[in-house]
């Protein structure tokens, strides 16, 4: 019999590709980002910071699992990314502690709690740089460069004074561990990009939304320095590139992607223009987030021959 | 004598109104940001509770069925007027942190529920145990998640610093997202406690037709508080007493879900 004739239930189109391979790949994509903010920030040692956060993360998914007898699944590296992105959202001078807690807040509370990989509603990284943000304001957004304290560019910015953005794309400047070089951001993301892990749909229309907001409401017109200084400011393309992306919290549909991208530009524009910090980036993806199942309806394909004309 | 304290009883544990039958949870959210709020809130509560209590029961046979619910909204709200003038004149510290939900009690589901289950068809003597009873039973969660959350979120229990100099709160458990993890952390361990206890008991029989009083089962651990939907049975089954009242209570919450 011609195999083409073989009935089976579903999935019917299989690929090598598996969690742990995808979830590998982006660590690496992360990598350059990493290294570059332990290098800019090797006088707050922020290393231990980072190594401190990842293990807490695979430990308490670890510890977690072994308690409710569940597979343990500390194999596929998800939990590496969770507690990696959450190490590149925090200040570089955070107490190595509160990176823990935060590390075990997003695995226990909005990972495993939920059911595991696939199920969490948002995005466990920034769910808890959100939690940590809430509970430590001040650790926060104390931000440190060469030990010289002060605002961050992005803070700058919407004070109205003059910034560098020579400087914010190399990445030399205040910021949280992994968001300044936007260069090294892009090399890991070209990567993901030509290993074809991340779609071109959520970054691209998040970015573009954004911008024509800032156009818009910015109050400097096509002001070319001036978007540009908001493009690389702040967690925008760590958010864009690396934590929109996450599978699990955003939509599969391709137009649902769109409208996942546009109301993330719009929520971030809208915190960061209008709200009373100057980042916004988190709360906008995560937001976002909980917005995804409505999305995912609306968009939702029709079956063919269904819904013709009446 | 026997049936005061088992409505105490029933009102601190059995039926806890914060813990098990999970009424009232806007206050319980809201005002719980320390210790001296949730007392003082769950005491406001049970005094208004107890005096409901006794004036709808003496009134039971006067207020007609149609309008029942307008009688009772104005004698809790009388209730609650005097609780709320009281505070505001001996303890406006109290008052003002509590702040709008003194006003609020009126429409308390607790208050309604247990006018509507419980006194509107019992005795004034069982009524008023039966308030003081859930009046206690809400306090002691108030307090209870109160103490959890100024402990994590100020490092006090009841103003009084008892955590190391070096701890620094989360600050987020005094606010209200705070209220939910704690709430939610403190409703499963007391089902955890009352899962084991069930399991030592082991002499409850998995019988067809458990009526939908979960809350009150003490089979709930055996059935895992799924309702045996065996309705022809279900109904004819000899309750126990209070399933009545704790459907009553059902309902309310039902009703109250909009306040």
């Amino acid at each position: 019999m011609n195999e083409n004739y073989n009935v089976s239930s579903s999935p019917h189109i299989r690929d090598r590709i598996k969690s742990s391979n995808l979830m590998l790949m982006v660590v690496i994509g992360l990598l350059p980002a990493t290294l570059f903010g332990i290098w800019n920030f090797r006088h707050e040692n922020a290393w231990i910071l980072v190594v401190v956060t990842t293990a807490a993360a695979v430990l308490s998914e670890y510890i977690y699992e072994k308690l409710m007898h569940k597979p343990i699944t500390i194999n596929d590296f998800s939990a590496v990314v969770t507690g990696l992105l959450l190490a590149l959202n925090l200040p570089p001078t955070l107490p190595w502690w509160m990176g823990a807690l935060g590390a075990v807040f997003a695995i226990i509370v909005v990972k495993q709690l939920f059911g595991g990989l696939g199920q969490n509603f948002m995005n466990p990284a920034l769910a808890a740089r959100c939690f940590l943000l809430i509970c430590f304001a001040g650790r926060m957004t104390y931000f440190v460069y060469d030990g010289v304290t002060g605002p961050t560019p992005l803070a700058e910015l919407k004070a109205g004074e003059a910034v560098n953005t020579m400087d914010m794309l190399i990445g030399n400047i205040r910021g949280t561990i992994g968001e300044t070089s936007v260069i090294a951001i892009m090399i890991g993301a070209m990567f993901l990009i030509l290993m074809g892990v991340i779609d071109l749909r959520i970054p691209g229309s998040y970015i573009v939304s954004f911008v024509v907001f800032i156009v818009i409401f910015g109050g400097h017109g096509f002001d070319p320095q001036y978007i540009t200084a908001h493009l690389c400011g702040g967690g925008l393309m760590l958010g864009a590139w690396f934590m929109a992306t996450d599978y699990v919290t955003s939509p599969i549909t391709s137009s649902g992607k769109i409208i996942y991208g546009v109301c993330m530009g719009l929520l971030t524009g809208l915190f960061r223009l209008f709200g009373g910090s100057a980042e916004g980036v988190s709360y906008a993806i995560i937001i976002s987030n909980l917005l995804v199942p409505l999305i995912e309806k609306i968009t939702l394909p029709k079956p063919f021959g269904k819904g013709g004309e009446k | 004598m026997s049936k005061c304290l088992e409505r105490i009883y029933n009102g601190l544990v059995k039926e806890n109104p914060t813990f098990v039958l999970m009424l009232g949870m806007c206050p319980t959210l809201a005002v719980t940001t320390s210790a001296v709020n949730g007392i003082g809130m769950g005491l406001s509560t049970t005094a208004v509770l107890i005096m409901s209590n006794m004036l709808i029961s003496m009134l039971r046979k006067i207020i007609p069925d149609s309008v029942r619910m307008p009688a009772f909204i104005v004698v809790v709200a009388s209730f609650v007027t005097i609780v709320d003038f009281l505070l505001e004149g001996f303890v406006p510290s109290l008052y003002d942190s509590l702040g709008l939900y003194i006003p609020l009690i009126v429409v308390n589901c607790i208050i309604l529920g247990r006018a509507e289950s419980y006194a509107s068809k019992n005795p004034v003597l069982p009524s008023i145990f039966d308030g003081i009873g859930m009046g206690l039973g809400f306090t002691v969660g108030l307090t209870c998640i109160g103490i959890v959350r100024e402990l994590i979120g100020a490092g006090q229990i009841f103003g009084m610093q008892v955590m190391p100099e070096f701890y620094e709160p989360l600050t987020i458990f005094i606010l209200a997202p705070g209220a939910f993890f704690v709430l939610a952390c403190l409703v499963a361990l007391q089902n955890k406690v009352k899962n084991n206890y069930a399991k030592k008991e082991r002499e409850v029989p998995q019988t067809a037709g458990c009526g939908e009083g979960c809350a009150a089962c003490a089979s709930r651990g055996i059935c895992g508080g799924h309702m045996i939907s065996d309705i022809s049975v279900s109904f004819e089954v000899d309750q126990p007493e209070d399933t009545a009242s704790n459907n009553g209570g059902t309902e309310n919450k039902k009703e109250q879900e909009g306040v």
